[in-house]
């Protein structure tokens, strides 16, 4: 038998509040294992309605970049403007563009 | 290295962005973060004593529904934030602990009983009034976690109050004796409320780094005077008298002044000798170690579980 955590481990919680909705980071809880982390999101985070499907993954599986956005991490797409479309000029008298 | 990294903390809150959980923070920022998160985290677990007590004699089927709903807010309330504590780099098992053992304080306004069920309905009109005014401008506290929990809170907090208020009014279209039980809840409660805004600007050493900060946003006697002016009006549509005969409209300044804060009452209490210090951390910590061979027996079945899964594949 593997060794009994006493504290139970941590885990982030995501929320889709509505269909055509990305989940969403709301928060994080605790719990002894996925079942009971899922049952706990439910209560602590979606009292109201908040959403429609929920996502629970422990802490620990997460990798994680440094959320900086002038962090190494992200430079590839810094320089690479014409990725957005105001990057292209476009007459006036062209319509829906 | 550490010069640079100063200059980019300052940096994020000049721009007035958000600082997140991985970003490098000064020591003494993080201090002051963590105290104030675990702290307000604790007031919303203790602060569910006052008024589990009135629950299993709540008057009615409907009154006791949304009691327990508050009350069970109120432990939502703790979690998000103790959620967003844990993001400094510290454990919910400790804070906890350090609840129960006095290291870490909780908001004085919990030492105060409960005594009749008008209580209740003052609690959710001054207390949690006066809770909204100082969280809303902590929707936009400089560290993200909290200024998103925040925004929870809030959007809950205002069901609080609404139900205090019209538990309030259906007291005073009751009885005499009704209507008397509501002036004396208002009479226990405002005072204490005034004072959970925090000393006077003067005797508030941490205002002057926690604004630069942007930790906090208004002063401690700012946010005071704003309840004041808020509360003046909601007293007289209830058709109570707020316990203060110096309470006198200001015209020259647009505002109410008001009568001086017995700040010795407040310094005792902090100190731990209010009316219900000791109940409440006895009874938190019953609560924690009575739950825990729960936590144990859970944990133990998990790990069971995980084990059998692993032979099973």
């Amino acid at each position: 038998m593997s060794e009994v955590r006493k504290d139970w481990p941590l885990y982030e919680v995501f929320v889709r509040g509505k269909r055509g909705l990305n989940h969403v980071h709301v928060g994080s809880l605790h719990a002894a294992d996925d079942r009971m982390a899922l049952r706990n999101a439910r209560d602590l985070y979606t009292r109201r309605n908040e959403g429609v499907s929920i996502w629970v993954v422990a802490a620990a599986d997460i990798t994680a970049s440094s959320p900086d956005e002038k962090d190494p991490f992200f430079a590839p797409s810094g320089d690479k403007v014409y990725r957005h479309p105001t990057f292209y000029e476009i007459p006036d008298n062209v319509p829906h563009m | 290295m550490t010069e640079e990294l100063e200059r980019s903390f300052e940096d994020t809150i000049a721009r007035d962005q958000r600082l997140e959980p991985r970003d490098w923070v000064p020591e003494g920022y993080r201090k002051t973060m963590i105290r104030q998160i675990s702290q307000h985290a604790h007031s919303e677990i203790i602060g569910m004593q006052p008024e589990a007590n009135w629950i299993t004699r709540a008057p009615s089927l409907r009154r006791k529904a949304i009691l327990l709903a508050k009350v069970q807010d109120e432990a939502g309330h703790g979690l998000y934030l103790y959620s967003a504590a844990e993001t400094l780099g510290v454990d919910r098992t400790e804070l906890t602990e350090k609840l129960i053992s006095g290291a870490q304080k909780y908001s004085s306004i919990f030492n105060y009983p409960t005594v009749t069920f008008a209580d209740v309905g003052v609690i959710g009109w001054l207390v949690d009034g006066a809770a909204i005014c100082n969280q809303v401008p902590l929707c936009r506290s400089s560290y993200g976690p909290y200024a998103r929990g925040m925004i929870r809170i809030c959007k809950e907090e205002s069901f609080h109050q609404r139900q205090g208020y019209e538990l309030l009014m259906t007291m005073m279209r009751g009885t005499e004796a009704q209507r008397e039980m509501v002036q004396e809840a208002t009479n226990r409660w405002w005072w204490p409320s005034l004072m959970m805004f925090g000393p006077p600007d003067a005797d508030s050493p941490n205002t002057e780094q926690s604004m630069a900060w942007k930790i906090k946003r208004h002063t401690n006697d700012e946010l005071r005077q704003r309840f004041v002016d808020m509360s003046v009006p909601q007293a007289e549509a209830l058709g109570v008298t707020l316990p203060d005969p110096e309470l006198s409209w200001n015209a020259e300044c647009g505002s109410y002044d008001f009568g001086a804060i017995d700040w010795n009452e407040f310094k005792q209490i902090l100190k731990g000798n209010g009316p219900c210090n000791a109940e409440r951390i006895a009874k938190r910590r019953a609560a924690h170690e009575d739950g825990a061979w729960v936590r144990e027996a859970a944990a133990a079945h998990a790990a069971k579980q995980r084990d059998r899964e692993r032979s099973a594949a």
